[in-house]
């Protein structure tokens, strides 16, 4: 999957349109046209892809019609349901929700532009799985899972394991993400996102850090971490042992820095026109204590 | 000259609303993918995927026969066009290779080179259909970087090129069409008396002018053999000799109307898809518009030469520069006829050097023909010069300020290449930078500097013409052939209120076609508010003597007896304002008009000096720009928002090519970013306000002093970005664009 | 071969009904079928801004949304901005301020500025900055196009 803008083609290809209303209609033609059907939620992904000859649809199923898929759903309680086709700027004009989830604000905030979260949703960014999205990071930071419907049913997995390869999920064919759920958060933890791009807007990230960190009442030492990556490896993946070294740790600048470094090992870039290897494992350690500082501001409500 | 009496001026000062911005905030202007024709066809092209190629064989028949498809052409379908040299006013092309450009006969060049067009009922049908013709390569070597294809042993592009040194032509066909060379005093002697001397390489990627409206052009060849062109273009009389040119049809035959454009920075002067939509309109009886997409102006439009740039420059310590070498080969791109020569004569230009040598190599290689980009090939000298200046400065204890005051160009100056300068405001730009509140606030913080750089563009007079017709109101129609990119259509109507003591919007500007002015020049080289202004003034002094002769007649006296005051005529007791004499003489006899054609053959050279404070990140590598202020001299500002915002534009295109914007090519020598996502022009959260200050030093080959502006501000941006950055990263970087990665490992190679 | 789909939808107040296939954009449709070219074309894919339309008051690039998505929405272009013969102040000060010199990205900076002066009236500059930073300029250096919009906030504090 490449994810550059080939230029090799510039008009849509043709194809059917269809706006059901529920989601068994759509597991239905998912399951009929396979690979050839592609869904719809806010288009600025799988449009661009269609036009370039990226991804390929004889059908597109837009998604925009089921309430299930459409709806953000929060109480301090019970957390976070977010559907699928949700815009990402309802995630971050939410007060509690940006203030819950503030990886995921930090995320959504930054997609491409005003115009852009207007429409792209959280659940499209994960399900167009490129190994440099901002959502996904922030997502697994949050410890958020999918709500996947197929024609066997419903299924939960972990955003972690979502994505496969650059461009791959685990869905199975048939089967749609429904939603996200996002855990109640407690008290004393924070979380943060933050990506490197050369500009300040409108570039997909050269290398992103997620990080969510408990702290104890006092405030002063790290019970519990998670810390995820973009654009480093195949996928978006998990810094555990930096999560892991953290845990009962003093929450200073030097711990995050260490953590950073740790964080690195799990990186396995490529060198393209983005960034070189070096140069995003170097970006590994800097954003992860640069996120851990933020999360952990978060967390003493600062 | 002035037509007042205090040596104030009425109007050219002002800032009156533009003619066309209701227009333009309303989305009512008309751009060239705006024209909508009864039964238009949609155009599509098709390119060569590879970056160097023999055509084996071209099969249309798939395509041809496709349902909604009403013509296809290829090379074949254009004439032979000879070897003959066409001046664009801004460059001159081969007509021949530009037809080449425009079509590929037997080779293509670069990725994006069209071979085939196909025109139909939409640009869905059309691209379909060109993905049916079946085109068989041989692929050839290639290559991308400019010292390779300066190697012997280089893939060759053109077997009959062969080196021309000032004269004298190599033997056996190269890559190199062209050697400069440009010498003054004695380059040993001058080394032999520095004190300090500063030798450094250069490399700089390709840019591109990043216009945000792709080109799109629109034909209607007529039955009775005309052809109409509507076309985004810096100058519809351009765009019509060549494309005649090219079709081989005599220049009568053709009218080009100039649409509103969106942009051009000198990428619009060459013609692409208007040959090309011409033909595919004659063969299938319908006017054809084809548009580009973003893609396509990336890869097969005009960006701007990549480099390799060796300059040394030699300084006595007293600061005085007594030498200057420089050694350039820029792009070419696919064919001869590059930016070498501006980058020759302006890698010296801000100074007075007693001693210096100019080499400068044109080379070809696989990629689109480069084409000017605002003040063309002067950027990248800049950025070489301007920190080996620096660098001496700090060898040798100097403020950097002082050492550019100390050596400033000035009246009497005369540069490598030979024009010595009239009066020039290099000197006023640097006193403005010394009095200004950036240069007097200190900067304060870690991993933050300060930079300045100089620039300097001729800017050019060339041909205009203009035409006026007075309403029976008093107002005039003001007829110009100048494409308005920046307001331009605003300064010119300024000038000539000015001078018939009338208001701004007492001129009603039109910029016409070509059927319906006389020959005008491009718009470009900086010379718009120059010489089409000039026109107008001149076409109001004729409109002026035509008023007087038919005063005298009217006020019953002689014509010498009536005397023009800021524009009110007057004759003993006698009086009348322009408006009340018009319509006093539009009751009787003929009509009012008049006109007047210029060829001003001079430059008006305008100098510039931009000031930066950066701060960067040594985690990243990352730059901020925290303040910039862009001095340059206009000689006289007509509309000061305008000129500032010609300086504006030009300080943050140069930002973006300082840290930003290259083509990255991938090991198939085709361009991998070519889109606005990973080409990356700065948006408006990477700049902050760009402040500044207008240097008035008058130009004296204009009545009103005005000196072209648009190009220089892109000349200093990257040489004072560099400069800054060396400060604020404590080591310099030679090679554009500044990006991040690269800032960051000089950053940790130097700690 | 799709067929054409018809749509009901709202543009400027009005109501329009087009006909267009799944794969037309709705940029393709307002400049096309229903001949409104306000907005533009700069890349058509989503990263230059100039085809900003507001969608339900929500600035989108409309090369990014298609035809066939528009059923029952407020859609909102350049055109609609003035109010009949009258300019609206964000384009009044526009042009006043001189922050246009081609224009080709104006009327997508005019669509997202009304967008965010309603959502926030007192933005200053780095919001505006942030806001708009999906609306690329390559002439102005956007110095005079934030001057402005800060200006049309402060006028409109009355």
């Amino acid at each position: 999957m490449d994810f550059y803008c080939s230029g090799d083609a510039s008009t849509l290809k043709d194809f059917d349109y269809t706006a059901p209303t529920s989601v068994e209609a759509v597991t239905a033609l998912l399951s009929e046209h396979g690979d050839r059907a592609r869904l719809l939620a806010g288009g600025t992904d799988i449009i661009v892809q269609i036009r370039e000859g990226l991804r390929d649809a004889d059908l597109v199923i837009d998604i925009k019609k089921i309430p299930a898929l459409m709806t953000l759903d929060y109480s301090a309680d019970s957390g976070l349901s977010l559907g699928s086709g949700v815009p990402c700027y309802q995630v971050y004009e939410h007060e509690d929700v940006a203030a819950a989830y503030a990886a995921l604000a930090d995320s959504t905030r930054i997609i491409g532009g005003w115009q852009i979260q207007s429409r792209a949703s959280v659940g499209g960014n994960l399900c167009n799985s490129s190994p440099a999205a901002d959502t996904i990071p922030a997502l697994i930071a949050l410890n958020a899972t999918c709500q996947i419907a197929g024609p066997d049913g419903q299924r939960e997995v972990p955003v972690a394991d979502f994505c496969t390869a650059p461009g791959r999920n685990l869905l199975a064919e048939g089967e749609l993400l429904v939603s996200l759920q996002l855990p109640a958060t407690s008290a004393q933890s924070g979380s943060a996102y933050e990506r490197f791009i050369p500009r300040n807007e409108m570039d997909i990230a050269v290398a992103g850090a997620a990080s969510w960190v408990q702290l104890d009442e006092q405030g002063t030492t790290i019970e519990a971490a998670r810390i995820a990556l973009a654009a480093v490896a195949p996928t978006p993946v998990v810094a555990d042992e930096a999560a892991a070294w953290l845990v009962g740790k003093e929450a200073s600048e030097e711990n995050y820095a260490e953590a950073g470094n740790l964080a690195r090992s799990v990186a396995n870039p490529i060198d393209d026109m983005r960034g070189t290897a070096e140069y995003r494992v170097h970006l590994v350690g800097v954003l992860v204590k640069r996120t851990l500082a933020r999360a952990v501001a978060r967390a003493r409500g600062e | 000259m002035s037509t007042s009496t205090n040596g104030k001026y009425r109007v050219l000062g002002t800032r009156p609303r533009r003619h066309d911005g209701t227009d333009k905030v309303t989305g009512k202007a008309v751009y060239s993918n705006d024209v909508q024709l009864p039964g238009l066809l949609a155009g599509f092209v098709l390119r060569s995927p590879h970056a160097h190629a023999r055509i084996i064989s071209i099969d249309t028949s798939e395509a041809e026969a496709t349902a909604g498809v009403h013509a296809v052409v290829t090379g074949k379908d254009f004439p032979n066009v000879a070897n003959k040299i066409a001046d664009l006013g801004e460059g001159s092309i081969n007509l021949s290779n530009l037809s080449d450009n425009v079509m590929a006969k037997t080779k293509v060049l670069y990725k994006g080179h069209p071979v085939a067009a196909v025109a139909a009922v939409d640009v869905h049908v059309a691209e379909e259909a060109a993905g049916k013709i079946k085109v068989e390569y041989e692929k050839l070597d290639s290559v991308t970087w400019v010292l390779d294809a300066m190697k012997d042993d280089a893939p060759l592009l053109h077997e009959d090129v062969f080196t021309d040194h000032m004269g004298e032509k190599d033997e056996t066909p190269s890559n190199t069409p062209t050697h400069l060379h440009f010498e003054k005093g004695n380059i040993e002697e001058g080394f032999a008396q520095a004190d300090v001397v500063i030798e450094r390489e250069f490399r700089t990627a390709t840019v591109h002018q990043g216009y945000i409206e792709p080109h799109s052009s629109t034909a209607d060849w007529n039955e009775n053999g005309r052809l109409h062109v509507w076309t985004s273009t810096q100058g519809a009389f351009t765009a019509r000799q060549q494309t005649a040119e090219i079709l081989q049809i005599p220049i009568s035959k053709v009218v080009v109307t100039p649409c509103e454009i969106g942009g051009g920075f000198g990428g619009k002067i060459a013609v692409y898809g208007e040959p090309v939509a011409a033909i595919l309109s004659k063969l299938s009886g319908r006017p054809v518009k084809i548009q580009m997409t973003r893609a396509e102006v990336f890869e097969s439009t005009g960006p701007t030469p990549g480099s390799f740039m060796r300059v040394k420059m030699g300084a006595t310590s007293d600061g005085t520069l007594v030498a200057g070498e420089a050694w350039l080969a820029y792009d070419a791109g696919a064919y001869p006829g590059g930016m070498i020569g501006p980058g020759c004569m302006c890698v010296f230009s801000c100074y007075d050097i007693e001693h210096a040598v100019v080499d400068g190599y044109d080379v070809c290689l696989n990629k689109p023909h480069t084409k000017a980009y605002r003040a063309p090939g002067a950027t990248q000298v800049a950025f070489a010069a301007e920190q080996v200046v620096d660098e001496i400065a700090e060898q040798l204890g100097i403020c950097k300020l002082k050492i550019r005051q100390l050596n400033a160009a000035s009246e009497g100056t005369r540069r490598v290449d030979g024009p010595v300068y009239p009066p020039v405001g290099f000197v006023e730009c640097l006193a403005a930078a010394e009095a200004s509140d950036h240069w007097n606030t200190p900067l304060e913080g870690e991993n933050v500097g300060r930079g300045i750089a100089a620039g300097f563009w001729f800017g050019c007079g060339l041909k205009s013409a203009v035409s006026l017709m007075v309403n029976h109101d008093g107002t005039v129609n003001l007829t110009e052939g100048s494409p308005d990119i920046g307001g331009t259509r605003t300064s010119i109507a300024m000038q000539l209120a000015e001078v018939l003591g009338i208001e701004a919007a007492d001129v009603v500007p039109r910029v016409a076609d070509t059927d319906s002015v006389g020959y005008t020049d491009v718009t470009g080289g900086s010379r718009v508010t120059f010489a089409t202004g000039l026109a107008a003034y001149e076409a109001g002094i004729d409109l002026q003597t035509q008023m007087k002769k038919r005063a005298a007649g009217l006020w019953e006296c002689a014509e010498d007896d009536i005397s023009i005051d800021q524009g009110t005529f007057s004759a003993g007791e006698k009086k009348a304002g322009f408006k009340e004499l018009a319509q006093e003489l539009f009751k009787e006899g003929e009509p009012l008009v008049a006109r007047a054609s210029v060829a001003p053959d001079c430059a008006t050279n305008s100098f510039g000096l931009h000031l930066v404070d950066l701060k960067v990140d040594p985690e990243t590598g990352k730059a901020t720009i925290l303040r910039y202020t862009a001095i340059q001299d206009a000689g006289k500002a007509i509309h000061p928002s305008y000129v500032e915002g010609q300086m504006q534009g030009g300080a943050v295109q140069g930002i973006g090519w300082a840290l930003n914007e290259e083509y990255f090519y991938g090991d198939d020598d085709t361009m991998d970013n070519a889109s606005f996502l990973d080409y990356r022009i700065p948006t408006m959260l990477d700049v902050p306000m760009i402040d500044t200050i207008i240097v008035e030093v008058a130009n004296p080959d204009h009545p009103y002093g005005v000196r072209g502006v648009g190009e220089t501000p892109i000349v200093p941006p990257p040489g004072a970005i560099a400069n800054a950055m060396a400060v604020a990263a404590g080591t310099r970087i030679y090679e554009l664009p500044m990006s991040p990665p690269k800032v960051w490992k000089a950053m940790t190679d130097n700690s | 071969m799709a067929a054409k789909n018809q749509i009901a939808t709202t543009i400027n107040g009005e109501p329009v009904d087009f006909l267009c296939k799944p794969r037309e954009s709705l940029l393709e449709i307002l400049r096309g079928n229903l001949g409104m070219t306000g907005a533009k074309e700069g890349c058509n894919n989503g990263n230059c801004g100039a085809c900003t339309v507001l969608i339900d008051g929500l600035p989108v690039n409309s090369c990014l949304v298609l035809g066939v998505e528009v059923e029952g929405v407020e859609i909102t272009t350049v055109e609609g901005i003035a109010d009949a013969s009258q300019l609206d102040p964000i384009q009044d000060c526009f042009v006043e301020g001189a922050a246009l010199q081609c224009g080709i990205c104006t009327p997508g900076f005019i669509v997202t500025t009304r967008a965010l002066l309603d959502k926030k009236p007192d933005a200053d500059e780095q919001t505006i900055r942030f806001d708009l930073s999906g609306n690329l300029c390559r002439c102005t250096g956007y110095d005079k196009i934030v001057r402005a919009i800060q200006h049309v906030a402060s006028e409109s504090k009355g």
